[in-house]
């Protein structure tokens, strides 16, 4: 039984009297995808901090390649690749000497740098912006850039805080399918996250994090399977409100969920709780039968939305 | 010499590669050099200034007992001078810009760089800024036939005192800025000291008050590389040095101790 | 009938709003650092100056304190001026686009010109009545003469106003800025002749001096106290400055509509 690549038990991280993160354990096991996903404000990013011995915990203990985080910081960060929120690009700088410079800070020889730059900007679909400085690269391409950038040192784990946050659809799914690639190779991933679709398509297993605390955890699957139905049934109903929309259809599906733009029924079928709401003479504007997703888990387990 | 290292603050106790953060200014800086030749040129139109518009109208200055042209009097103060505006602005404004705008230290920090490389680094990298500038006066001095003394190469590491105090004080208070109106206190110190370091007059002008000129670090360094020009050294001079040396000392426990506590939160 | 404020006074309104914040450390800045100049230059240097003959001479007998005391004033306003009318001129194009919030009311590229020269005069005039208040309180200084330094020191300030601002309006990024404070503000006040006549620096010298307007306000400046006011000269020197207003004003006002009207 191997030992997990990251370790984490009891941790905590208080800001003065405000507490980010509040007493969680996880695992996060070699050559998995990993995800932390959760509304703003969850805590996802001061854990990522502290995951990147960059932020001290206030208490509690987090292990990384075996190693305490509290006290080798420096030996793992040596092995870590990150990819943080708001970019950190050297705007001052080029491509190439973004990767270079910050190659030198992990000690890799400068002939060594610009031999790996040249290999990841193809990977990466840069190359041939290599002396263009940062300034006048587009979101996406920044991104990208970061992305590179957290692979000049060839780390065991990557850490991404909200990969795609801000690019248009094209650009993340470019993002999507390099992350698949390195995880092909090998790379431990561990991405946060508040839009299902990347948790569902990109991670092997996931946490759920509602204000600093984990509410539920497991594959994306066993998520769904334990905290909502296998599909939902959207109401819209006219704004007069003379149908009261929770009532007049109890006893249908597993469960109702009442939201302020719609009412969400949740059954194995669908479509045959459809025809129930018709039989019982509900005359809904419009209806919508989808799968289940994360966002239902979610909404099951805080009453809140991903999104606000 | 572990007790040495013992009585530093742990910031300063975790360095390994600071080098790296001036290997990064390096590269900057070799797309903008035009900035930094052109930061030479404001000490150099003083002393143009002060040659030829007042070296006629004062004659000489008496000096450790010899009389000097006015010029080669003020010469040896504006080097000290553009050491420490050099420093300064490099261990300010730019520290400021590159923390809170430009995340430059983030980047650096989520790697083996620590705190204390990145601190180091940058007060080297202020230093090294002071210094063009002193060497590049020196060039000018020598040109113009203002040197007094060979030993005028010793106000070289004299200048890089200077600039290593400066450049500690000068990031010690940036990490005291809260917003960006903050930074007009800078040029509100320096500006006094510029003028009232025995600059532009002696010691002996103040009467009096010659104890506020010898408040100013500034004259510690002016008072030496004058020293330096002129090829006399007193005990005095041991003292301009300590002073110096005890600035750049408490300043950098104080930079990196709050500088820790300002990039790992 | 209701009377309309002009364009310029409604432009001049909403920076005064805006320096409401800031004025006091803008007056306490204006205050204190001419008295510093006043006690290092003046003074300390002043002490080395005026025991030789030759400064007598060439000074024609005032102390060095009352030689520079006008030129300080001007000089005052210089700075101001050039302060005022580099980088806030494209914070209203580019970073804050205040212009482009005026230009879609009834006021126009003429309103904000003529808004900022009422402006930078009153401002002038507000920190040259600082520096003349802090020379009353040295003997040498001391002289009726400084009071129409004010309105001098405020001539100087637009002339130098309204050209850096047609300057100012042309920059798409503020490199030139630094280049224009370190290679012509700095340089004029060094050798434009507030702390020794230019007749100290070679001819060539002398020539570029003459042509820039800081030398002449500082004589005007100079003649009140000093000098002799009356002749030809004076009436030359305000002529200069005076051009320098206008030429600058019509570029700034050409300049500003074909950036905002485009």
């Amino acid at each position: 039984m191997s030992q997990p690549l990251v370790s984490a038990r009891g941790l905590v991280k208080r800001y003065g009297d405000f507490v980010a993160v509040d007493d969680i354990d996880f695992d996060v096991e070699r050559g998995e995808a990993f995800g932390f996903l959760g509304p703003n404000g969850a805590g996802k990013s001061t854990t990522m901090r502290m995951i990147g011995c960059v932020s001290p915990p206030s208490a509690g203990t987090l292990q990384l390649f075996g190693m305490e985080a509290a006290t080798q910081g420096r030996q793992i960060r040596a092995r870590l690749g990150v990819v943080p929120q708001l970019d950190t690009l050297d705007t001052e700088l080029s491509v190439m000497e973004n990767l270079v410079v910050y190659g030198r800070y992990f000690d890799i020889p400068r002939a060594e740098c610009r031999r790996r730059a040249k290999e990841l900007l193809e990977f990466v679909q840069l190359s041939d912006r290599a002396d263009s400085v940062v300034d006048n690269l587009s979101g996406g391409m920044k991104r990208r850039l970061s992305i590179t950038r957290s692979l000049i040192n060839e780390p065991d784990l990557l850490l991404l805080d909200e990969p795609t946050t801000g690019l248009d659809p094209q650009a993340r799914h470019v993002l999507w399918d390099r992350l698949y690639r390195l995880k092909h190779d090998g790379v431990t991933l561990i991405i946060t996250t508040h839009y299902m679709d990347e948790a569902e398509q990109l991670c092997d297993r996931l946490v759920v994090m509602d204000g600093g605390r984990i509410v539920a955890s497991g594959s994306p699957r066993s998520l769904i399977e334990e905290h909502s139905s296998r599909e939902v049934l959207e109401l819209r109903f006219t704004l007069d409100g003379e149908v009261d929309r929770g009532s007049d259809i109890t006893g249908i599906g597993e469960r109702i969920e009442v939201l302020p733009d719609r009412t969400l029924v949740y059954a194995d079928d669908g479509e045959a709780a459809l025809a129930a709401v018709h039989a019982r003479g509900v005359q809904p504007i419009s209806s919508l039968v989808r799968r289940s997703s994360l966002e239902d888990v979610f909404l099951h387990l805080t009453g809140r939305t991903l999104v606000d | 010499m572990t007790l040495v290292l013992r009585m530093l603050p742990p910031t300063l106790r975790d360095v390994r590669r600071p080098q790296r953060m001036v290997g990064r200014n390096v590269v900057a800086y070799r797309r903008q050099w035009l900035i930094i030749f052109s930061g030479f040129f404001e000490p150099l139109f003083y002393l143009l200034s002060m040659r030829v518009g007042l070296g006629d109208l004062i004659g000489t200055v008496k000096v450790g007992g010899r009389a000097v042209p006015y010029d080669e009097f003020v010469a040896p103060a504006l080097m000290a001078a553009s050491a420490m505006n050099g420093a300064v602005y490099d261990s300010t404004m730019n520290v400021y810009f590159k923390m809170k705008w430009a995340h430059i230290y983030d980047a650096a920090l989520a790697t083996p760089m620590s705190a204390g490389d990145v601190a180091v680094g940058e007060i080297s990298w202020a230093l090294i800024r002071g210094q063009i500038y002193a060497v590049g006066f020196l060039c000018v001095m020598w040109g113009l036939g203002l040197v007094g003394s060979p030993w005028v190469l010793l106000a070289l590491p004299c200048c890089a005192l200077i600039g290593l105090a400066f450049a500690s004080v000068g990031f010690a208070v940036t990490t005291f800025m809260r917003g960006l109106s903050d930074f007009e206190l800078v040029p509100t110190a320096t500006m006094p000291m510029f003028l009232f370091s025995a600059t532009f007059f002696p010691l002996s002008s103040y009467g009096s008050w010659a104890w506020l000129a010898q408040l100013s670090p500034l004259y510690h360094g002016v008072a030496l590389v004058r020293a330096a020009n002129a090829g006399v050294f007193t005990l005095s001079s041991i003292g301009h040095v300590a002073v110096l040396c005890a600035i750049a000392s408490v300043a950098m426990t104080v930079a990196a101790r709050r500088l820790g506590r300002l990039l790992l939160y | 009938m209701a009377m309309t404020t002009p364009g310029p006074v409604r432009v001049a309104f909403w920076h005064a709003a805006v320096f409401k914040r800031l004025w006091v450390t803008n007056v306490l800045a204006s205050i204190i650092q001419p008295l510093l100049y006043l006690l290092g230059l003046g003074v300390g240097v002043g002490s080395l100056v005026n025991r030789t003959s030759r400064a007598t001479d060439v000074l024609g007998g005032v102390s060095y304190v009352a030689y520079i005391s006008p030129a300080l004033m001007v000089t005052t306003a210089m700075a101001l001026a050039s302060t005022e009318s580099l980088w806030p001129i494209m914070s209203g194009f580019i970073w804050k686009r205040s212009y482009h919030g005026i230009a879609a009311t009834p006021l126009g590229a003429g309103d904000i010109v003529g808004g900022h020269a009422l402006w930078m005069a009153a401002r002038c005039v507000v920190a040259a009545g600082a520096v003349a208040f802090v020379l009353a309180f040295f003997p040498e200084a001391r002289d009726w003469g400084l009071i129409p330094g004010v309105p001098v020191a405020a001539l100087t300030g637009i002339a130098f106003a309204m050209p850096l601002m047609a300057f100012s309006i042309l920059r798409k990024n503020d490199v030139g800025f630094a280049a224009m404070n370190r290679f012509v503000i700095i340089p004029l006040f060094l050798f434009g002749g507030a702390f020794y006549p230019i007749s100290q620096l070679p001819t060539w010298t002398q020539v570029i001096v003459k042509f820039l307007p800081l030398w002449h306000g500082v004589e005007l400046a100079r003649a009140f106290t000093v000098g002799d006011i009356g002749g030809s000269a004076s009436l030359g020197h305000v002529v200069v400055l005076l051009c320098w207003t206008i030429g600058g004003s019509v570029l700034s006002y050409r300049f500003m509509r074909r950036r905002l009207y485009v």
